[in-house]
C-alpha cells in the first residue's frame, strides 16, 4: 500500500518546506522535491500545509466508567478530527487506573478500536486518594508512560516525596495537577477580579504555586523527572524557569484555553468557561504566551475534559470543571496565536508534535524517513466551525461552539493509514 | 401611571444593566407604589391576569413575602416554589423545574439562589423576564434599590453622599449591588471590616474606598449601614469570635460618633443585635431599619409594575 503526499508544505526538521512525501505500507519511506512514484492514493496538497500528526500528552478518554461523556472510540475519533494521531489518557477513570487491568484494557480497546495511538498514564497513588504509592513498576510493565493523579493532588509532601523516588526506580516521569486543597478551597474560578466582581469563589494563584515550588523542591531531592500540567500562572512560570536554570528535569504543559482566555470570559456565567485550573488574568495569560514562544513552555497539551450536556447545563458551582479540546486545539491557537504574529508556525507545531513527544519518550514523531507514518494535513485558508452537530466528540462543552475559526485539518493518517477525511 | 416601554421584558439581573436615569426613575415610581401602601384597601388591578413566581430555591421568608406582597398588591396570580418542599430537593434540575414552571404560564420570575448568574439561567431556560432576588454572593439588586430608595427619600440627592458599608463585605451579596447603584447615582462610598473578609480588587472593581478601621471609615459619613455576621465565618477561620469582631466594628453610640451628627442608620437585616449593630443605634432615631422593609415592597411592586407594563 502507497500513498503519495504532493505539493505539500512539510514541517521537517523545524522548518516547513515544499516537499512531496510517499508512505509504504505503515512509514514514511521518501521525502523530495518531486517525487513521481506510483501510489495507490496521490493527494494533492497544494496550498496545505503536512505537519506531524499532533501529539496529546494530556487527555481524558473517560473509559471505562464514564462512557456516557466520552469512550476510547468516539475520544479517539475526536483526536484524530483534530489532528492529532497520539493521546495519552489520564488515569482518572472509574476505576482509576492504578492497576494492570485497566492499563490492558485501554490499550486492547484503543488497539482494536481506535482512531490514535493511545499512551496510558497510570496513578501516582492508589484509586489516586493521595495515601498509598499505587504498583508503578506492575504498570510500568504493561506500558503506561507516566504517573500522574490529575485532577487530584497529592497533599502530603512526605508521600509524595516516597512517590517521586518510586517513579524513579522505574523510570517513571512524575505530572503533577498543582492544587494545594486548603487554598482552593470551594473556589470556582480565579481568585481575582472577576471574582470579586460576580461573588463566584475565587481559586487564587497560591493554590498552584505553592504545590509547583514544593514538588520542584520534592524531584529535587528524589531525581524525579517532574512535569507540570496544565501551568497557569506568571509565578508558577518564574518557579519553572528557575528549575530549568539549575539544570532540573522540571518541564512544564500549557492548553489552549488558558494560552486564549482570561478570567473576564466567566463574567457570562458561561459553564464551559469553568475549569481547573480556572482561566487566569491577563497578565497571567500574557506570560503563558510568552512562555510558550521562548520555549520555557515545552508543549501544549489539551486537558480534553469531555462533560455531558446535563452536567454543565447546571447553575455556575454545580458543573463540573473542565472543556473538551481536541477538536478545537490547533484551529483556535492558529487563528489567535499565529495568524497575527504572536507565535511563529513552526513554534506551534512543534509544540503540538515532536516536543511532548520526545518529553514523554513516546515513539519517535516527525516527518523522517523511516518513521511512522503519522502526519496531519490542514488547509489554514479553509474554515472549520466548532457546531455541536460537527463535533466528534461525545461531549460538546467547549467555549468555542458555534465559532466559526481560520484553519481546518483535512486528513490526518496513522501509521499510513487515514483516521479522518474532511468532508 | 403608565409604564414606560423601555422597561417593558427586561430583567433585572443587577443594577450594572440599568442606568443612573433609569435607577431614578425605578424610585419615582416605587414612590408611587408606597402611596399605595399605605391606604386602607392596599391594591390596584394594575397586573390582573399575569401570573409572577417567587422562585426561592435558598430560603428566605421575608424577601419572599415582599416579593409576594408586591404582586398581590399589583393585582397579580402569584405562585410561590420553595426548594425546601420542592422537585428540586429530588434531584430534578433547574432547568426542568424551569420548564414545569412555564408550561403553567409564568410571566416573571423572581429568583433566590446560592448560585452566582442563576437568574441568568432562569431567563436563558424561560425566556421570560426575571427579577433577581439574591444569588449567592453576587447580586441583590431589588436590596440595593430598596436601600437607594430609603436614603433618597430621607437625604434627597444621592450625589455627593458619604456612605460608609460595614461588615462581611467578602460575603454580601447586598454590597456589591449597592456598591453599583450608589456610584451610579454618585455617592462616595466606603467599605469597611476585617481583611480577610474584603474581596481583592475592591477600590479598581467598584471605585469605592476600603478601610479597615472602623472610626476611620465612619468620619463624616452622611449614611452608614451595618451587614449581618454569620457564625459560620467564624469556622471558616475568616475571624476568632463574634466577641472580637464586635469590639472592632460594632456600631455603637461610641464608634458612631465619628459618623456626621444625623448620619442615617440603614441594616439589610436581619440584625445580629450585639454583634455588628447595638440597639441604642438599631432603635434610634437615626435609624430607618423599619422603613427599609416597608421600601422593599413599594421598590419591588415598581419593578414589576415597570418590567409587565401595568397600567394604573
Amino acid at each position: 500500500m502507497k500513498t503519495l503526499i504532493k505539493n505539500g508544505l512539510a514541517y521537517i526538521e523545524g522548518a516547513i518546506v515544499k516537499m512531496d512525501i510517499l508512505i509504504e505500507d505503515t512509514r514514511i519511506a521518501l521525502i523530495d522535491n518531486d517525487i513521481t512514484a506510483d501510489a495507490d492514493e496521490v493527494i494533492d496538497a497544494a496550498g496545505m500545509h503536512v505537519f506531524p500528526g499532533f501529539v496529546d500528552i494530556h487527555a481524558h478518554l473517560r473509559d471505562p466508567g464514564q462512557t456516557y461523556k466520552e469512550d476510547i472510540i468516539s475520544g479517539t475519533r475526536a483526536a484524530a478530527k483534530g489532528g492529532f494521531t497520539s493521546v495519552c489518557a489520564m488515569p482518572n477513570t472509574e476505576p482509576v487506573v492504578d492497576n494492570i487491568a485497566t492499563v490492558d484494557y485501554i490499550q486492547r480497546r484503543a488497539r482494536e478500536l481506535g482512531f490514535a495511538r493511545v499512551f496510558v498514564i497510570g496513578a501516582i497513588t492508589k484509586q489516586s486518594a493521595g495515601e498509598e504509592i499505587s504498583e508503578m513498576a506492575t504498570m510500568k510493565s504493561g506500558g503506561v508512560v507516566a504517573v500522574s493523579d490529575d485532577g487530584k493532588c497529592v497533599q502530603n509532601a512526605k508521600l509524595m516525596l516516597n512517590c517521586m523516588r518510586y517513579a524513579v526506580n522505574y523510570d517513571l516521569p512524575v505530572i503533577i495537577h498543582a492544587e494545594d486543597y486548603h487554598l482552593a478551597g470551594k473556589g470556582q474560578i480565579h481568585s481575582g477580579k472577576i471574582a470579586t466582581q460576580i461573588g463566584l469563589s475565587g481559586i487564587p494563584a497560591l493554590a498552584e504555586e505553592t504545590i509547583i515550588a514544593r514538588d520542584i523542591m520534592l524531584a529535587e531531592s528524589a531525581k524525579a523527572r517532574l512535569h507540570i500540567a496544565h501551568i497557569t500562572t506568571a509565578k508558577s512560570l518564574e518557579l519553572v524557569r528557575r528549575a530549568k536554570e539549575q539544570g532540573l528535569p522540571v518541564t512544564c504543559e500549557v492548553t489552549p484555553h488558558h494560552l486564549l482566555l482570561n478570567e473576564e470570559a466567566c463574567l457570562s456565567f458561561d459553564t464551559n468557561t469553568k475549569m481547573k485550573p480556572p482561566l487566569r488574568s491577563e497578565k497571567d495569560r500574557l506570560a503563558c504566551v510568552e512562555a510558550l514562544k521562548s520555549g520555557l513552555i515545552d508543549c501544549i497539551a489539551t486537558d480534553h475534559a469531555p462533560h455531558a450536556d446535563f452536567e454543565k447545563v447546571r447553575e455556575f458551582d454545580h458543573a463540573p470543571f473542565g472543556i473538551i479540546g481536541f477538536e478545537t486545539a490547533f484551529p483556535v491557537l492558529y487563528q489567535s496565536l499565529v495568524l497575527p504574529g504572536i507565535i511563529p508556525l513552526e513554534r506551534l507545531i512543534e509544540a503540538m508534535s515532536t516536543a511532548p513527544s520526545k518529553l514523554l519518550r513516546l515513539p519517535e514523531s516527525g516527518i523522517r524517513k523511516g518513521n511512522p507514518a503519522d502526519l496531519t494535513i490542514v488547509d489554514l485558508n479553509q474554515s472549520s466551525v466548532f457546531a455541536a452537530e460537527n463535533i466528534l466528540s461525545k461531549s460538546k462543552n467547549t467555549p468555542w461552539l458555534d465559532q466559526t475559526i481560520k484553519s481546518k485539518i483535512i486528513y490526518t493518517l496513522l501509521d499510513g493509514t487515514f483516521t479522518f477525511r474532511a468532508e | 401611571m403608565t409604564a414606560t416601554p423601555q422597561f417593558l421584558g427586561r430583567n433585572v439581573f443587577d443594577l450594572d444593566d440599568y442606568s443612573a436615569d433609569e435607577i431614578m426613575y425605578i424610585l419615582e415610581a416605587a414612590k408611587g407604589m408606597k402611596e399605595i401602601n399605605l391606604r386602607e384597601y392596599k391594591k390596584i388591578p394594575t397586573l390582573r391576569g399575569k401570573t409572577v413566581c417567587t422562585l426561592f430555591v435558598e430560603n428566605s421568608t421575608r424577601t419572599r413575602m415582599s416579593f409576594e406582597l408586591a404582586a398581590n398588591r399589583l393585582s397579580a396570580d402569584v405562585v410561590s416554589f420553595q426548594a425546601s418542599v420542592s422537585a428540586l430537593q429530588k434531584g430534578e434540575s433547574l432547568q426542568d423545574t424551569v420548564y414545569t414552571l412555564d408550561a403553567m404560564g409564568i410571566d416573571l420570575y423572581c429568583i433566590r439562589h446560592s448560585s452566582p448568574g442563576s437568574p441568568q439561567l432562569v431567563h436563558k431556560y424561560s425566556g421570560k423576564p426575571v427579577i433577581n432576588g439574591g444569588d449567592g454572593r453576587h447580586a441583590h439588586p431589588t436590596q440595593a434599590l430598596l436601600d437607594i430608595f430609603s436614603i433618597w427619600e430621607k437625604l434627597g440627592d444621592i450625589r455627593g453622599l458619604k456612605i460608609t458599608i460595614v461588615g462581611d463585605i467578602l460575603n454580601s451579596r447586598v454590597v456589591r449591588s449597592n456598591l453599583i447603584g450608589m456610584k451610579k447615582l454618585g455617592a462616595e462610598v466606603t467599605v469597611c471590616g476585617p481583611r480577610t473578609l474584603m474581596p481583592s480588587y475592591m477600590e479598581e472593581v467598584y471605585g469605592c474606598r476600603v478601610e479597615y478601621s472602623l472610626s476611620e471609615a465612619l468620619r463624616d459619613a452622611d449614611v452608614v449601614m451595618g451587614l449581618r455576621m454569620q457564625l459560620e465565618r467564624m469556622t471558616e477561620g475568616l475571624f476568632p469570635s463574634l466577641e472580637e469582631y464586635s469590639k472592632h466594628y460594632v456600631l455603637s453610640k461610641d464608634t458612631i460618633k465619628y459618623a456626621k451628627k444625623d448620619a442615617l442608620i440603614m441594616h439589610p437585616g436581619p440584625m445580629n443585635r450585639g454583634v455588628e449593630i447595638l440597639p441604642e443605634i438599631a432603635d434610634s432615631s437615626q435609624s430607618v431599619i423599619v422603613e427599609q422593609v416597608a421600601n422593599g415592597v413599594a421598590v419591588r411592586m415598581a419593578l414589576m409594575f415597570l418590567i409587565l407594563g401595568g397600567k394604573a
